[in-house]
């Protein structure tokens, strides 16, 4: 499916219609090959879990294993909403777990980061670059030597066995922070100097003015929270089986051996179905935003 | 005489304070509003990154097995890990030669990669760069590089390599000490498209277009001038996030090495620092000494991001 795809990428772009600047027809066509010899071998792992997931069972297993499937199938989704059925409690739990979890992890951290990252990028005051400092160098630690302390401070909290505990946290990640003080830097002060001007408190240019100018910032940003809190499975936290993701209840299914190959293909592509799709849509709005806005400064 | 000149420097150097922080506090209470936009990040960042980083390098100087109550033994675990650990040593070899092939290949990669996709336009363009984000969106790096580097003749190295006749025998390529890192190198290279990528995507669409006519005009040649001159300087906060991105990225690797050559790997060959942590932590539940590690690995990291800061400032001149 992919090889189709990609054979078509030369035709699909017309540059002729777009006359751009700077640019020769002989690097173009050296592009082209090379982002097709590469794409080839990035789209690998996308191509094996299609075609994994429609393979009947005496293909998964054929020694030596092939890409592609032969007899494509759907008994294994099939197979997989049995075992869905006879899950500890109602599978739909398990997804409304994850959307909780999933949702409020994404968006919670994207406005927590972004409220800390406008003042970090432009506003002055004491203090400033001590705590970017530790944000960005706190990156650098290993997270498996702090997770028995993170442990302990959950569970003086009292968040142990509730959502809390992987929600809040996902919040602090110093990542987004990051990425979005970084971005907004490059927002041109005139444009906020216009807006207090007008006499917007700096909340209201921050979100009038700076978040809609930073959009594909924070639509990159979601896709990484999204992809994180997404393969959460809380075995750290989650004690009670209603609170359990559907991460956790899939890779339950999956570890039922063998004799469940076919159902763990169909659960590794809807994992990896699902931030896929969430990254089209996200992707798709980064790449419209900008070419319309622009900033000048 | 001299004590005396050190005193009133001593006061002076007071007054100096004390006017200082009369201005502080003016200054901290004219930013309320700064402070209040930071407020919910920061009480969670302390409660939840800056508290458990605290006590993991406390705990580094202690012996702590998770049951009884950590031991203070002083700087024993950094010396035995410097002095005693003959493991940890090639670790640090591996993580560092790791990391400086790595690193660098792999964030020029990105800004190639993320660059050449940001000429396509319309949905060519979301759909190429899910193709190059895909080893990081799937997580499958297990399963293919499993059937490319299977050690039969039915594995797909093997198998070119014995059809155009430059091997007579399949190579046990994870099984073979000279091989591992190299091969380990490769598939990072695979995987590196990620979080730089995806960021350096979207700073690419903050560049303002006006800016490559006028370099048109002052005699920008060809796109590998304009990205130099032009697009590479104006996006220089994102580069600068790429490389953060970079440096924690390559030296931490762990997965893979473990994924495909196995923890401990044949004659540690894909030893890496963080897979020896891993070694201490969640098999030998030697949670100090796997602390005393970690805070290595750290400093380590930070030296090197001093560093990279540098040479990027310099990016475009």
């Amino acid at each position: 499916m992919a090889d189709k795809a990609g054979y078509k990428k030369p035709k699909k772009v017309n540059y002729k219609k777009q006359k751009q600047l700077n640019r020769s027809k002989a690097g173009n066509g050296l592009l082209f090959v090379l982002m097709f010899i590469c794409g080839v071998f990035m789209a690998l792992p996308l191509v094996m879990i299609i075609n994994n997931a429609l393979k009947p069972l005496d293909e998964i297993f054929q020694y030596p294993p092939r890409i592609f499937v032969k007899n494509p199938t759907t008994e294994n989704f099939t197979d997989l909403f049995v075992l869905m059925n006879d899950s500890w409690v109602p599978f739909s739990r398990y997804i409304l777990n994850t959307l909780i979890i999933t949702v409020s992890g994404t968006v919670g951290h994207v406005i927590v980061a972004s409220f800390a990252a406008y003042p970090l990028a432009k506003h002055n005051f004491p203090g400033k670059k001590i705590i970017f400092g530790l944000v960005v160098l706190s990156m650098m630690f290993s997270y498996n030597v702090t997770q028995i302390p993170n442990y302990m401070i959950i569970t003086w909290l009292g968040m142990n066995n509730t959502y809390l505990a992987l929600i809040l946290p996902a919040w602090q990640y110093g990542m987004g922070l990051y990425l979005m003080k970084q971005f907004m830097e490059q927002i041109p002060n005139s444009l906020l100097e216009s807006a207090r001007l007008d006499g917007a408190s700096e909340i209201r240019t921050f979100w009038t003015m700076v978040m809609p100018n930073v959009k594909p910032a924070w639509l990159t940003l979601a896709i990484f929270q999204f992809q994180q809190m997404w393969s959460q499975t809380g075995n750290q936290f989650l004690r009670s089986e209603q609170l359990k993701p559907l991460q956790y209840a899939l890779q339950q299914i999956t570890a039922g051996g063998t004799a469940r190959a076919g159902a763990a293909a169909a659960v590794s592509f809807i994992i990896a179905a699902i931030p896929i799709i969430f990254f089209l849509v996200c992707q798709s709005n980064v790449i419209e935003t900008m070419t319309t806005s622009g900033m000048k400064d | 005489m001299g004590k005396n000149k050190a005193n009133t420097a001593a006061v002076d150097a007071n007054m100096e304070k004390a006017k200082q922080e009369g201005k502080l506090l003016n200054r901290i209470k004219k930013s309320r509003t700064s402070y209040l936009m930071l407020a919910p990040y920061l009480i969670l960042f302390t409660f939840f990154t800056i508290a458990p980083v605290l006590v993991s390098i406390g705990l580094s100087f202690t012996y702590f097995n998770m049951l009884e109550t950590p031991d203070f033994v002083g700087w024993a675990n950094y010396v035995k890990l410097f002095l005693d650990d003959d493991i940890f040593m090639i670790a640090l070899k591996n993580t560092l030669l790791f990391a400086v092939i790595t690193g660098p290949v792999s964030y020029i990669l990105c800004v190639l990669f993320a660059w050449i996709i940001n000429e396509f336009r319309g949905k060519m363009r979301a759909f190429l760069t899910l193709i190059f984000y895909a080893p990081s969106i799937c997580g499958q790096a297990y399963l293919v590089w499993n059937i490319i580097l299977n050690p039969g003749k039915t594995g797909w190295l093997n198998g070119i390599l014995i059809k155009m006749g430059f091997l007579d025998e399949p190579i046990l390529w994870m099984q073979t000490e000279k091989y591992v890192l190299p091969v380990l190198i490769v598939v990072q290279l695979w995987l590196s498209l990620g979080t730089g990528f995806l960021s350096f995507i979207a700073g690419l669409q903050t560049v303002d277009k006006s800016l490559y006519e006028a370099a048109a005009m002052d005699g920008v040649k060809n796109r590998w001038q304009e990205l130099w001159y032009v697009t590479l300087p104006s996006m220089k906060p994102q580069l600068m996030f790429g490389a953060v991105m970079q440096i924690t990225q390559s030296f931490a690797v762990a997965d893979i090495s473990i994924q495909l050559a196995g923890n401990p790997s044949v004659n540690y060959a894909g030893a890496t620092v963080v897979t020896h942590l891993l070694d201490y932590s969640s098999t030998r539940y030697e949670m100090g000494y796997a602390s005393a590690i970690a805070t290595v690995l750290f400093l380590l990291m930070v030296g090197t991001n001093k560093f990279v800061q540098k040479v990027l400032g310099r990016v475009g001149e």
